[in-house]
This record gives structure tokens, C-alpha cells and sequence, in this order.
């Protein structure tokens, strides 16, 4: 564990005791220890790579698994920036293990059968060290099968639905309990919402979320959920929805809404003089990108539950977002899943000087224990079950496209089968 | 309807009615374009979201030079963009039909691949020219917001705009097909056009106009969309089955029929999904026009010309 690198910010919980201590007390040399990697001789290739992946003495390849083309592009553009950004900062930090890291980039498509090949294509074709991919849930359940049988690695970076954890997956988003009971909380406890009106897009994540919602709701809370709506997805017409929670003028607008779907929600929920003022709105599926083709005028004083806005005031997020626009432009802008995967490739190196291996298994095996103080939403934990300690925040949106952030929870541990939401 | 009153209830009532009627404004502006070149010519176009779109992206396009560029004109850009966005997709609209309809004409399966590759092609280079990520058509303030007929009615003021312009479009198209000279040409070339041509109508400009033509009113639908909906490369894919559905279930050939089409859809719809959900709705509606269609193939109004 000599030679390992570590940023500063870096904490370990995983392997021993001692080694967190020594790692503190070392923190004062952080800088000597990084200059020092690039003079010490890399470890040998047998030494860290022993199944057979694509490692060679100065190079290891990983993969990129997001639709570059089809429906879904729009929303995964922004992960593949991120990730790049992070393997490029990397390699200029000397790589990993003396490694630079070679990216192999394949298009999903929007189509999780081309997912599931693309996968298999990286796996056993390509020997990729890990992928940083996939986006919608439907993608992941896709390569899932593959991931498993060839024992390859995952980071995936969407806040999903939960109910899954698998020994080659790690999420770098939230899981539903997080991004959904403190948001409810908050709104149960801030606006004194005691009545809701769910409402989403018709597929797997919204429907489970609202699930979890729904219980949390009238178990917890002891409120009263008096809607609960699904729209088809790519639905453009929200008039009748829209009478109808101004008939049942519930508290709080609890909302899941997806893709263009979205964009035509907001214009019209606006153009009904439903404004966020007269009628409170918590979501938890728009983000600075969404934003962006929504338009900040129709979403000014809309809440959303996020670990993560562009807007944080933290100094590992300003560093991020400086590198990011210096990258992507001044115009660019950074939502939640852009930021979980910029985490990804930073973990898997993490893991990896962790473990002193590339190999998969030492890989996940070290994972777990891993803390971060100065990501750019602040401090996260890597937990046994693959999911990310971290904090919960209310942002509210202002015209300019970015968001305020009106309150931030505890660090919240992860919990992808929470009991009695089921 | 316990608990409400009675004020409340009227006031749903009204703005309910209000959101059937913009839907089907909605439904009648995109299958408007689709009934002239599917129903009249009998080409199908499935590249027709697509010149949707791009009348979409003209409207953005001036919107970002209104605001931008020249601030002072920003006020009154929507209706410049309306007629730049028509002119656009029907000039695109005359160039296609010049170079690759008029190529495969009689050939309705070889017309449907190659509108849906153009309609692929279409979406990449808005991809590549705009980016794959939607863009917001920021709106004049005129535009914004509703209009409080009462303290519990408001009406919104771009759903009007839609009303408004649907029914300019209507009534132009109306009197463009059955009253102007040019509507007689293109009856007679869509009717029998071997006589047509025998009685001296120069039927290959007549086609390229009318295709140019509809194409151009699937760009004011579009230019009128970004008022409601999103502006991305796929949107128009969104629109495309509706689109379809509306003008078959109509009877190809009636442009009647697709107003009332359009009417029975959105008020099913729009009643419907008030009371159920949005999903079932849509379900409900979809096995309704199925099963319609299964009775009666030809649509609601068929036409009686002999083929």
C-alpha cells in the first residue's frame, strides 16, 4: 500500500483501522506522496491484473456504455462528458497504478438489447477493466445478465428506483429512499403539506418511486395522497390533468415526469396559472439539464430533490464545475446524474490504489469503506451494499436555470430494499 | 362530486372544456399537413414529424435572434416566425418531393422506407446542427400565462393561441381545395390523373406544389407547438402515431373526416383521462379507434370516387 496515491479528501474505513490513521496523519504529504507515484516504478502487469483484462505495462483500457444516438441522448450527453472529464483529470494526475487509461466508447443506441451486446462486445471482446455506463433502469436490468456472467464492473450513475444490488454494480446515484423520503419529509415539515397529488411518466421508475411515496406518505407522514397519475411517455397534453388537481387543490404536486413529457407538463401547468406559487411542486426528475430545454421561466419556484446542483457552494464543486466548463464551454450545465458519473471513474480509482489490483473482484472487495469529504456535492461513503452515503437537498429554481438550495439533510445511508414500502 | 361546490365545479367544467378543445386544435393542426399529402396524393409520409420539427426549430431560431440579436423586435417575432417557419418546410417540402417523391409514386411501400430514412436523416442533422438536447423557445410575454376569466377560470393564453391558429389554417385550407382554381387542379390530378392531365393541368407541379403545401402546414404546427411542447431532434416522433391515427380514422380522402376525427379523439381523450388516468386513456381511445377501424376500414367519412 506504499506507492498508493491519494487526493486530497480521501478517506478509507475499509481496510483496517490503522491504515485510516496512518492515512491521516499522512495527509500533510499528500502532494510529496503524488509526485512520488510517477518517480516508483508501476507495479508489474502480472502483479495487477491476473484475469486477463486489457492492462498493459503503461495503459489500462475501460469502457463507455451511453446512447450517443436515439431518444435518450439527450439525457446521457451529459454523463459522457463528465466521465471523460474525470478519466482525463486522472491520467493527468500520472493514471492509476502508473497507468494511463485508454477509453473504449460504444453507443447503446436507446435500445437495451444493443445495451446487452455493446456489454458483452466490451466484456469479452475488449477485456475492459470496468464500464462507466448505462442511464435509464431498463438499460441496466439489460446488461445486468452480462455483467454477472462475465464478473465485469459497472459504475452507473442515474438515481434510480432501488430493489437491486449486485456484486458487479456500483451506483454512484441516489437510490429512491434517499431522493424521495427526506424530500417528503421536508416538504411535510417546511410547507406543511398534508395532502399530495402523485404524478409521473408510465414506466418502471416513476410507478416505484411513487410506491415508495405513497406508503411513506400515509404510514409516516399520516397525510392523504388524494391523485395518483401515470402519462405515457413522450404524452405532450396535461390539460385535463391539470383541472383535475386544480379541482383537488392538494399541498403538494409530488412529480415524476420524464423526457419531452416534461417540457410540455411545466409550459402548460404554467400556461393554467397553476403557478409554483399558488400551488407548491416537488419533483424529483428535473435537473439543471432538464432546465435547460424546459425553460427557467416556467420552472422559477418549482422544488427538486437532488444530492447535487451546480449552485453548491463547495469547494470540490467549484473545482468541478470550473474544469467542466473549461472542457464543455461556458454555457455548460451540470445536473445530478452528470455529477454521480464524474464519481465514477474518481471510486473506481479509488478502489483500484485500494486494492492494488485491477482485478474485479479485489476491486469490489475494497470499495466498500471508501470516503470522499470533497466530492462535488461533498462528503459521500461507499456502502457494502454498492449504493452511496450522502446528503439529500430542496433546490429551488430560478428563472436563470439554476437553483437555490433551501435545505440539505444528514448523510443518509442507503437502503435499496427498504422494509414495509414494498 | 361531493365537496365541491357548485362555482368549482363549473369552473372545471369550462376549463375542461376548454383543454379538449386545444387538443383537439392540436390534433386537427398536425393531421392538417398529413391529410393533404396522405389523403389527397396518397403518399405516405412519415417524415412528417420530422418537417414538424423543423418548422419547431425555425420558431427557436428566431425567438434566439429576437432576443439576442435584435431585442426590440422580440414582441412580435411569433407570427414572423410562423410565416419563416411555413416558407422553410415548404421549400424543403417542394425540394424533397422534386428529388425523391415524385420518384415513387405508385409505389406506397417503397414511399413509406423512403420518407422514414428521410425522417432518420432529419433527425440527425438537427441533432447534429442543434445538439440532443431540447431546446426552450423563450416566449413573449404576451404569450405567458393565462387569462382569468373568474377567480377559479383561467384560460391559457398560448392553448388560445393554438385555437386561434388552427382555425386560420383550417378555413385557409378549406378555401384553398374546394373554392381557388389551383384546389380544382389538385382535385381532378387526385381524382384521375390521366384525365387531368388530358384536360391540360400540368399534374407534376400540381403534386409538387400540394406535397410543398403540406408540408409547409406541418411547419406552422410546429412553430405553433413550441408554445405547448418540447423541441428537441425526436419530437416529432412523438406526434407521429397520433398523426397517422387521426387521418385514417378520419377516411384518407376527407379532410372533413379529419376534422371530426380529430374532434371524437381529443374529446374521448381529453374526457377520459379526466376521469381515469392519462395511460388509460390513451389505451381506451387507441382500442376504440381499433376496433372502428376493424367495421368500417375505410374511415369515418370514405369517399365515393370510383378508383
Amino acid at each position: 500500500m506504499g506507492t498508493t496515491t491519494t487526493a486530497a479528501g480521501w478517506r478509507h474505513t475499509g481496510t483496517s483501522a490503522g491504515l485510516r490513521q496512518s492515512l491521516r496523519t499522512l495527509a500533510a504529504s499528500v502532494m510529496m506522496a503524488t509526485t512520488a507515484t510517477a518517480a516508483i516504478a508501476a507495479p508489474s502487469t502480472e502483479e495487477v491484473n491476473t484475469t486477463g483484462l486489457a492492462v498493459t505495462d503503461d495503459t489500462v483500457t475501460v469502457g463507455i456504455l451511453h446512447s450517443l444516438t436515439g431518444t435518450m441522448a439527450i439525457s446521457e450527453t451529459g454523463s459522457v462528458q463528465a466521465e471523460k472529464l474525470a478519466i482525463e483529470q486522472i491520467n493527468a494526475q500520472g493514471g492509476i497504478l502508473g497507468r494511463q487509461i485508454k477509453i473504449i466508447q460504444e453507443d447503446g443506441a436507446s435500445d437495451w438489447p444493443t445495451f446487452a451486446e455493446k456489454s458483452h462486445k466490451l466484456l469479452e471482446r475488449d477485456k475492459v477493466a470496468t464500464v462507466f455506463g448505462c442511464w435509464t433502469s431498463a438499460s441496466r436490468k439489460a446488461v445486468l445478465p452480462v455483467f454477472e456472467k462475465d464478473n465485469g464492473l459497472l459504475y452507473y450513475p442515474t438515481f434510480y428506483e432501488g430493489l437491486e444490488e449486485s456484486h458487479n454494480v456500483f451506483y454512484t446515484g441516489q437510490e429512491a429512499t434517499q431522493q424521495i423520503l427526506a424530500g417528503l419529509n421536508w416538504a411535510h415539515e417546511e410547507l406543511g403539506a398534508k395532502t399530495f397529488y402523485l404524478v409521473g411518466s408510465d414506466y418502471i421508475w416513476p410507478r416505484t418511486s411513487m410506491k415508495i411515496a405513497r406508503k411513506h406518505i400515509e404510514n409516516v407522514l399520516h397525510g392523504k395522497v388524494v391523485g395518483e397519475e401515470y402519462y405515457p411517455l413522450g404524452s405532450t397534453q396535461f390539460g385535463s390533468l391539470i383541472n383535475k388537481i386544480k379541482l383537488k387543490k392538494p399541498d403538494l404536486v409530488f412529480g415524476a415526469v420524464v423526457g419531452g413529457s416534461n417540457v410540455a407538463w411545466f409550459k402548460q401547468l404554467n400556461a393554467a396559472g397553476l403557478t409554483f406559487k399558488k400551488q407548491p411542486m416537488l419533483t424529483i426528475s428535473v435537473t439543471e439539464d432538464e432546465v435547460l430545454g424546459i425553460g427557467g421561466e416556467n420552472v422559477e419556484g418549482l422544488y427538486s430533490s437532488m444530492k447535487y446542483f451546480q449552485s453548491l457552494d463547495l469547494p470540490g464543486n467549484k473545482e468541478f464545475v470550473d474544469a467542466f466548463k473549461a472542457k464543455y464551454g461556458e454555457d455548460a450545465v451540470i445536473g445530478d446524474v452528470t455529477e454521480s458519473a464524474y464519481l465514477g471513474p474518481w471510486l473506481w480509482k479509488r478502489a483500484v490504489e485500494a486494492a492494488g489490483s485491477f482485478d474485479v473482484d479485489k476491486v469490489v472487495a475494497a470499495s466498500p469503506g471508501i470516503e470522499w469529504d470533497t466530492s462535488p456535492h461533498g462528503y459521500l461513503k461507499v456502502d457494502k451494499n454498492h449504493h452511496l452515503w450522502m446528503r439529500t437537498r430542496i433546490g429551488k429554481w430560478k428563472a436563470d436555470g439554476q437553483a437555490d438550495v433551501v435545505w440539505e439533510s444528514d448523510v443518509i445511508e442507503p437502503n435499496p430494499f427498504p422494509e414495509g414500502y414494498q | 362530486m361531493g365537496g365541491y361546490t357548485g362555482e368549482e365545479l363549473t369552473a372545471i367544467f369550462l376549463m375542461q372544456g376548454f383543454s379538449g378543445l386545444s387538443l383537439f386544435c392540436v390534433f386537427l393542426l398536425m393531421a392538417l399537413g398529413l391529410a393533404i399529402i396522405f389523403g389527397q396524393m396518397g403518399v405516405i409520409n412519415m417524415a412528417h414529424g420530422e418537417f414538424l420539427t423543423l418548422g419547431a426549430y425555425i420558431t427557436y431560431l428566431t425567438s434566439y435572434l429576437a432576443s439576442d440579436v435584435w431585442p426590440f423586435l422580440f414582441d412580435y417575432y411569433f407570427p414572423v416566425a410562423i410565416i419563416l417557419a411555413f416558407l422553410g418546410t415548404f421549400i424543403l417540402g417542394y425540394l424533397v418531393e422534386r428529388f425523391l417523391i415524385r420518384f415513387l409514386y405508385n409505389r406506397p411501400l417503397d414511399t413509406l422506407l423512403a420518407t422514414w430514412g428521410l425522417g432518420l436523416i432529419l433527425q440527425q442533422i438537427f441533432r447534429s446542427l442543434f445538439g440532443p438536447r431540447e431546446k426552450s423557445v423563450v416566449m413573449p410575454d404576451w404569450l405567458m400565462g393565462s387569462y382569468q376569466a373568474t377567480d377559479m377560470v383561467d384560460i391559457p393564453l398560448n392553448g388560445l393561441m393554438v385555437v386561434a391558429i388552427t382555425i386560420l389554417l383550417t378555413i385557409g385550407v378549406f378555401i384553398l381545395l374546394y373554392k381557388s382554381r389551383w384546389g380544382i387542379k389538385v382535385r381532378a390530378t387526385t381524382q384521375n390523373r390521366t384525365m387531368a392531365n388530358a384536360a391540360g393541368i400540368n399534374t407534376d407541379r400540381v403534386d409538387r406544389l400540394t406535397f410543398a403545401l403540406g408540408c409547409g402546414i406541418a411547419g406552422v404546427a410546429g412553430a405553433a407547438f413550441t408554445t405547448i411542447a418540447s423541441t428537441g431532434p425526436t419530437t416529432g416522433s412523438l406526434y407521429i402515431v397520433d398523426t397517422f391515427l387521426v387521418v385514417v380514422f378520419g377516411g384518407a380522402a376527407s379532410l372533413l373526416g379529419t376534422v371530426a376525427s380529430a374532434f371524437g379523439i381529443a374529446q374521448a381523450q381529453s374526457i377520459l383521462s379526466f376521469f381515469l388516468s392519462g395511460s388509460m386513456a390513451k389505451v381506451i381511445t387507441l382500442m376504440t379507434v381499433v376496433i372502428i377501424l376493424m367495421f368500417r376500414p375505410q374511415g369515418l367519412f370514405a369517399s365515393k370516387v370510383r378508383r
